[in-house]
């Protein structure tokens, strides 16, 4: 089973990469043969802004990108900016093909420095992998600066993390199989939809 | 294998003297560019069509006219034709025309158009894109075909009893391209009737470029045109050249780094590296351009974008020459050696007389 883990975090270290890695964590002690794979946006930021100007990823986003729609489960992690997901974030999932992740589980999770922004989960990111057809666990994280210091974090990375792992072991038969090759309707076909409704 | 220019027919500020040329000198330079193709040894010249500013080519058969009537051996195409937006009808009058007065040296690249309003302008919905490109392209080829033509469909309003004229030259239709950077559905139409399809590659990483190729060939061989390796294709390529690569990179930076398309984007060094641009030597470009064929198989056509984003005339017409007398000469002895014998040429309108007359005769 193939994890891969988004992380939009900005700073090194930063809290979103640990609640990415404690998610992570959770997930592979419940499921077998699991391989991880960590994807870091930052790392990323150049070749995200050059492929809106130039139409085509680089190499290194091409990579990630290929990571990501052939994941078996997905963990998504952003930090909190002006009351929503980073815009570094969202550029990424806006130069993934749209029905890429179609059938992918994907846990949703966000950190910010107070909880008063935990509904951006509900109100930002779900609605995203709604939108991309994702299929989205029903438990999201928020860590805000005070959760690293209270009790109830893990229990929330618990369940999430148990809904995931159920979702990729339950799903992985469902989803459809990559096909790379470029498909095509037969152009008799193309011809033949057009005369039945003009 | 035929070599050749096509032109966008941008009017872009030249960035390292702020100026702008006018519509009517960017006009008359592409008709200087054209001319100069044909002196220096090329194939073909290939204008866009463009109906907002700021471009200037929105009437090719126009400029192609007068360009025919000045040379005797070019081949005058398009990049593209906007099979979209444009009546099939006029299509086929104007290229018709065109063919007369051009003794044949005339074919055309069908394209979609990548500007959303253009589409609105001319009585089209965008979304509909595809079946513009599928329902206006078979009735042009039956408007060029049958005589007389009784013809219903979606878009546009139906005929009866319709002759477009003149009919085309000897009765052979100019060779069609059609040119799609990433709808299958193009590639699968033109192998579908066994056209001639163009990839223009110039802002793309070659395995993008070989999926779309690969799809067109297997496909035209799927039709029953000939193997895949003979199936007809193009490509783009983009090319800046001074005899030191150094000067080449120093003369070119000031325009790639602001350039419509890719400027404000990856280093030229980046893009050279992922794309098929060559900034540099002759040599170099040869190089390059020969790798193409590594990928796309041995092809028919290639065009070079030389005169966008700002570039002097004086300028571009060094590029020709450069192209003309180092570049192409090297370029068509290197693909043709190893080259299989039964991987055809790209139609011209002799060809395809010759093989109309062999079947009439058979």
């Amino acid at each position: 089973m193939k994890l891969v883990v988004v992380s939009a975090g900005l700073s090194v270290p930063s809290s979103t990469r640990l609640l990415a890695d404690r998610l992570a964590a959770a997930v592979g002690r419940r499921t077998d043969d699991v391989v991880v794979q960590v994807v870091e946006l930052r790392e990323l930021a150049v070749e995200i802004a050059q492929n809106f100007t130039n139409g085509f990823p680089g190499r290194a986003l091409a990579a990630a990108i290929d990571a990501v729609t052939g994941a078996d489960g997905l963990i998504v992690v952003t930090p909190v900016f002006s009351a929503s997901y980073s815009g570094l974030f969202k550029s990424f999932f806006d130069v993934i093909d749209k029905d890429a992740l179609a059938g992918t589980p994907v846990l949703i999770a966000a950190t910010g420095g107070t909880a008063r922004h935990s509904m951006v989960l509900d109100h930002a990111l779900r609605p995203l992998f709604s939108h991309l057809k994702a299929v989205v666990v029903p438990t999201g994280v928020y860590a805000a600066s005070e959760d690293w210091g209270a009790a109830g974090l893990d229990g929330r990375i618990e369940r999430a993390a148990g809904e995931l792992a159920g979702l990729m072991n339950g799903l992985s038969a469902a989803k459809p199989v990559g096909n790379d090759d470029l498909e095509v309707v037969p152009f008799a076909e193309q011809l033949a939809a057009l005369r039945a409704t003009g | 294998m035929q070599f050749g220019i096509f032109s966008v027919g941008d009017v872009t500020p030249d960035p390292t003297t702020g100026r702008t040329p006018t519509e009517r000198e960017r006009i008359k330079a592409m008709v200087a560019i054209a001319l100069k193709a044909e002196e220096v040894g090329l194939d073909v010249f290939a204008t866009g069509e463009h109906h907002n500013p700021p471009f200037v080519p929105s009437s090719p058969t126009t400029m192609l006219g007068y360009v025919a009537a000045r040379t005797e051996k070019l081949i005058l195409s398009t990049s593209t034709t906007l099979i979209t937006t444009n009546d099939p009808v006029k299509i086929a009058e104007d290229f018709a025309m065109l063919q007369h007065l051009a003794d044949g040296r005339v074919d055309l690249m069908m394209g979609r158009g990548n500007t959303g309003p253009v589409y609105p302008w001319f009585g089209q919905d965008i979304r509909q894109g595809i079946n513009l490109a599928v329902e206006n392209y078979a009735l042009l080829r039956r408007l060029w075909r049958e005589d007389v033509v009784d013809w219903e469909g979606k878009f546009r309003t139906p005929l009866q009893g319709f002759t477009s004229t003149p009919r085309p030259l000897d009765g052979v239709p100019p060779f069609v391209w059609h040119g799609s950077i990433r709808s299958p559905e193009i590639a699968e139409q033109a192998a579908y009737y066994g056209d001639g399809f163009f990839h223009n590659n110039i802002f793309w990483p070659a395995d993008h470029t070989k999926r779309m190729v690969d799809l067109y060939r297997q496909r035209y061989a799927h039709y029953g045109h000939g193997t895949a390796e003979q199936a007809v294709v193009g490509l783009g390529g983009h090319v800046f050249m001074r005899r030191n690569s150094q000067d080449a990179v120093r003369e070119f930076r000031p325009y790639f780094d602001v350039a419509p398309v890719y400027g404000h984007g990856p280093s030229l060094e980046e893009f050279t590296d992922q794309t098929p641009l060559t900034v540099g030597s002759p040599q170099q470009v040869i190089e390059k351009t020969l790798a193409f064929r590594d990928y796309a198989g041995d092809y028919q056509r290639q065009l070079f974008l030389i005169d966008h984003a700002g570039l002097p005339l004086k300028t571009v017409l060094e590029q020709l020459d450069m192209l003309g007398e180092e570049v192409v000469p090297v370029l068509r002895k290197e693909f043709a050696a190893g080259r299989p014998a039964d991987v055809p040429e790209a139609p011209t309108h002799q060809s395809l007389l010759a093989a109309a007359k062999k079947e009439t005769v058979a």
